[in-house]
């Protein structure tokens, strides 16, 4: 045969190979072809296609097998299974930048389901691929790594640490730096996963000067870059008061309370994270945020938004509330509790709900003025019914218990606390009449107003086992009255005064 | 004789009488002897009672002097003790005067100003008040900057579609279809049709691009209207990627570069490389290069001149 019919034997296997790789690639486009392709046994024909001698072959073969890998665990196993991945690692370093994108696809594809295929990836020496793909020049390719890597690092600490060491960190810090916004976005969602687990990450990647770049893209218009980047803000200053103080000098607020009116619901809720995250460590943190007007921000965004969004704000509110009785006032000030009486109505979950209730239970329990601003809020029935419901979850029974409690023994205002005498089971009881029995003997409007209203009536009919604390406050409360008015009052003194009737001659 | 027997009888009444008042005296002496006895014991006892009597006067007199002078003490010292407890209580008052209002002054300045938290808490509010407003303000600007944008896109999809429409245009013999005789005036997009100016179409026209080169003037009011920051970021990122005009491929008479060669020119860097084409000492060696080889032509020279010969010059 002549020379031109051998080549041409050749030419026509390539153009089938070439074929069949763009089909299947095609195909595993689209969710429902996958299974067939699967029980075809794509995965081990794909395989030596990867190596083939054809560029662009090897590219369209790795872009199948991400692909495929992408849509299922299963397949994904059998991706590592088949030992692609040492493959692919060793020909990163050689090919060009349209193999490096579909291989670093592959690799995410991979990574992305699950801690121990995560692991598999590192441990055929995937990190450092990446890391050498983050240093080319074309943005697609260091996308591709960069994300890869966030893949990798989402699962845990330690996945996170090898990432940290193979020396990817300054190279993402300089990733945030480029012009196209794809790739700051990918950066910034990456340093965010290095730095969420534990606080030496975060150390590692704050000391590569990350804070200093995310905070110049606040105010960028890019509202996908701006989640992220509020992100990983929060999630470096989550893990220790240096930390925060650290992100907090950055001078990211006030500037970053315009961002609370951006329209993306998600980059509010990553800023109302990030002021959670920095307040819950010390009270100085929280009167900064309080100082630059934040309080009155996040009320507004918890009046706007619904559903499991509001709970960095409420928590955030809690938190404040919590350090000292001067910043519970201003969160009483900005209009907070009104809000959170809303939140509580509103909301059916119930970690809402048990978040809402710890909060009103910081704000409220400082001092009789923060009880009252609680008390008129009309807050104590809902407590109560919360705790009593047999539907509520435990946690959320537990959290109103404690915040009703708390916030019932400062409370001195009377006209909120009766209504609690008539549906609260003794535990709850012995609490309010113990504030009864505080506040009656001093007040004489009080005492006439107890009487008119019914309460001392109620009193009369609680019964309480003698000794216990409960009966000790009931009396104080009765020693608080003339004889004659506790007579009237006890139960049962309609019978009495009619035997007395009966045995009346006149005479 | 008689008077034997009346002194017998006289003794015999003696003896008689002696007996008698014998044994009448020995009835009587012990009632004798205990009544003398009792007027002696109760003289005794009165003599004993009148020295009893005076020494307890006088035992009395001791002891009033006495007491009078031990209570006269007690009672200075007393008098002493109550003065100075009242002298301390005094002085305690008079300090717990002090101490009150140093202790309110202290923790009023310095532990809990109750003044400066309320001031506190009313510029916070206000600080509240202006914040809302702000972002209010804010959210307004951002709203407003939407609105423009879309409009924008929507003006620009509009002069898109006249311009692919341009055939419909309509010409004196026949109106166009936006024309319809029947109405009184013609449709708008007739109007547009009529500013727009026909361009050779070179591409298709990107999306969501704010600026082509024949928009008419329209557009151009809108982007007057903007003045905001993060419109001129997307306004230059967009001009930053704009598609520029088709080159014309005629060809420059004269004796023009070519433009692609010209700009490679431009653009092209130099290997800055330490090393130059010449070396660092470059001028020194030339000199002296020169030198000897002024030196050598010299010596040639001497070399000629003495041996007349001529020799090849170095």
């Amino acid at each position: 045969m002549s020379q031109r019919q051998i080549v041409q034997v050749f030419e026509q296997y390539q153009k089938a190979r070439m074929q069949f790789v763009q089909t299947v690639a095609d195909l595993s486009a689209r969710p429902q072809n996958i299974e067939i392709l699967q029980n075809a046994g794509v995965v081990s024909m794909l395989r030596p296609l990867m190596l083939d001698v054809v560029p662009s072959i090897q590219q369209t073969a790795a872009l199948a097998l991400g692909r495929l890998a992408d849509h299922s665990d299963d397949l994904a196993e059998a991706v590592v299974k088949e030992d692609i991945l040492s493959d692919l690692v060793s020909s990163l370093a050689s090919q060009n930048r349209f193999y490096k994108r579909a291989a670093a696809f592959v690799l995410r594809a991979v990574a992305k389901h699950s801690p121990e295929l995560s692991q598999a990836v590192v441990a055929s020496g995937g990190v450092d691929a990446l890391v050498l793909c983050l240093e080319e020049f074309d943005p697609g390719v260091k996308e591709a790594a960069a994300w890869a890597l966030g893949c990798i690092a989402r699962h845990n600490a330690s996945l996170s640490q090898s990432i940290v060491d193979a020396g990817a960190v300054p190279l993402l810090v300089l990733c945030l730096r480029e012009p196209e916004m794809a790739i700051k976005r990918i950066a910034a969602s990456t340093l965010s996963d290095i730095s969420k687990h534990t606080p030496e990450l975060a150390q590692t990647v704050v000391d590569t000067g990350a804070i200093a770049h995310l905070a110049q893209m606040i105010l960028n218009p890019d509202a996908k870059l701006k989640r992220q980047v509020f992100s990983a803000l929060s999630q470096i200053s989550k893990h220790s008061v240096s930390l925060a103080e650290l992100v907090i000098e950055a001078e990211i607020f006030p500037a970053a309370l315009a961002c609370l009116r951006d329209q993306d619901e998600y980059v509010r809720k990553n800023v109302t994270t990030l002021m959670r995250e920095v307040v819950k460590h010390t009270p100085e943190l929280s009167l900064f945020i309080v100082n630059c007007g934040g309080m009155a921000a996040v009320i507004d965004y918890l009046g706007d938004c619904h559903g499991n969004l509001r709970l960095p704000g409420i928590m955030m509110l809690g938190y404040v509330a919590a350090h000292s009785e001067s910043l519970a006032m201003a969160v009483i000030l900005s209009k907070g509790v009104p809000q959170l009486a809303l939140c509580l109505s509103e909301e059916s979950e119930h970690h809402i709900k048990a978040a809402t209730a710890w909060s009103l239970g910081q704000i409220g329990h400082h001092t009789p003025e923060h009880a009252k601003a609680v008390a008129t809020a009309n807050l104590f029935p809902k407590l109560l019914q919360l705790y009593m419901d047999a539907s509520s979850s435990e946690d959320l029974q537990l959290k109103s218990k404690k915040a009703l409690k708390s916030i019932l023994e400062k409370c001195t205002y009377l006209p909120a606390l009766e209504p609690l005498l008539y549906d609260a089971p003794s535990n709850i009881l012995k609490h309010v009449a113990c504030q009864f029995s505080k506040v009656l003997p001093h007040d004489s409007k009080a005492r006439r107003l107890f009487v008119t209203s019914g309460g001392l009536k109620k009193v009369q009919e609680i019964e309480a086992e003698t000794g216990s604390p409960l009966q000790e406050y009931i009396n104080a409360i009765n020693s608080c009255f003339p004889e004659e008015i506790v007579r009237y009052y006890s139960p049962g003194y309609s019978e009495v005064l009619l035997e007395r009737l009966e045995s009346y001659h006149p005479a | 004789m008689a008077e034997r027997l009346r002194e017998k009888r006289e003794v015999e009444e003696f003896k008689k009488e002696h007996f008698l008042r014998n044994s009448k005296a020995e009835e009587n002496r012990q009632k004798e002897n205990q009544a003398a006895t009792r007027i002696q014991s109760w003289f005794r006892a009165c003599k004993v009672r009148a020295y009893l009597s005076h020494l307890h006067k006088k035992a009395i007199i001791i002891q009033k002097i006495w007491r009078g002078f031990t209570a006269r003490a007690r009672f200075r010292q007393m008098v002493k003790a109550a003065y100075f407890i009242m002298k301390m209580n005094f002085y305690e008052e008079m300090a717990v005067r002090i101490q009150r209002r140093w202790r309110g002054f202290f923790v009023r300045k310095y532990i809990h100003n109750f003044y400066a938290r309320k001031s506190y808490l009313e510029g916070l509010s206000r600080k509240n008040e202006l914040l809302r407003r702000e972002l209010d303000e804010l959210e307004e600007l951002q709203k407003r900057e939407r609105d423009c944008l879309e409009k924008i896109k929507e003006q620009t999809a509009m002069v898109y579609q006249a311009h692919r429409l341009h055939h419909l245009l309509s010409t004196e013999q026949c109106p166009g279809v936006f024309n319809s005789p029947f109405k009184p005036a013609p449709h708008e997009t007739e109007l547009l049709l009529r500013q727009v100016k026909y361009q050779a179409p070179t591409r298709l026209v990107p999306r969501g691009r704010t600026s082509l080169p024949g928009m008419p003037a329209l557009a151009t009011s809108f982007s007057g209207s903007l003045g905001s920051p993060w419109i001129k970021t997307t306004r230059t990122s967009c001009s930053s990627k704009l598609t520029l005009p088709p080159i014309i491929n005629k060809k420059q008479q004269g004796l023009f570069r070519e433009p692609g060669e010209v700009w490679e020119q431009r653009v092209f860097c130099p290997d800055l490389a330490l090393h130059l084409q010449t070396s660092y000492t470059h001028l020194e060696e030339a000199q002296n290069q020169l030198r000897q080889h002024k030196r050598t032509q010299n010596m040639f020279h001497h070399l000629i001149r003495s041996s007349s010969c001529f020799t090849q010059p170095v």
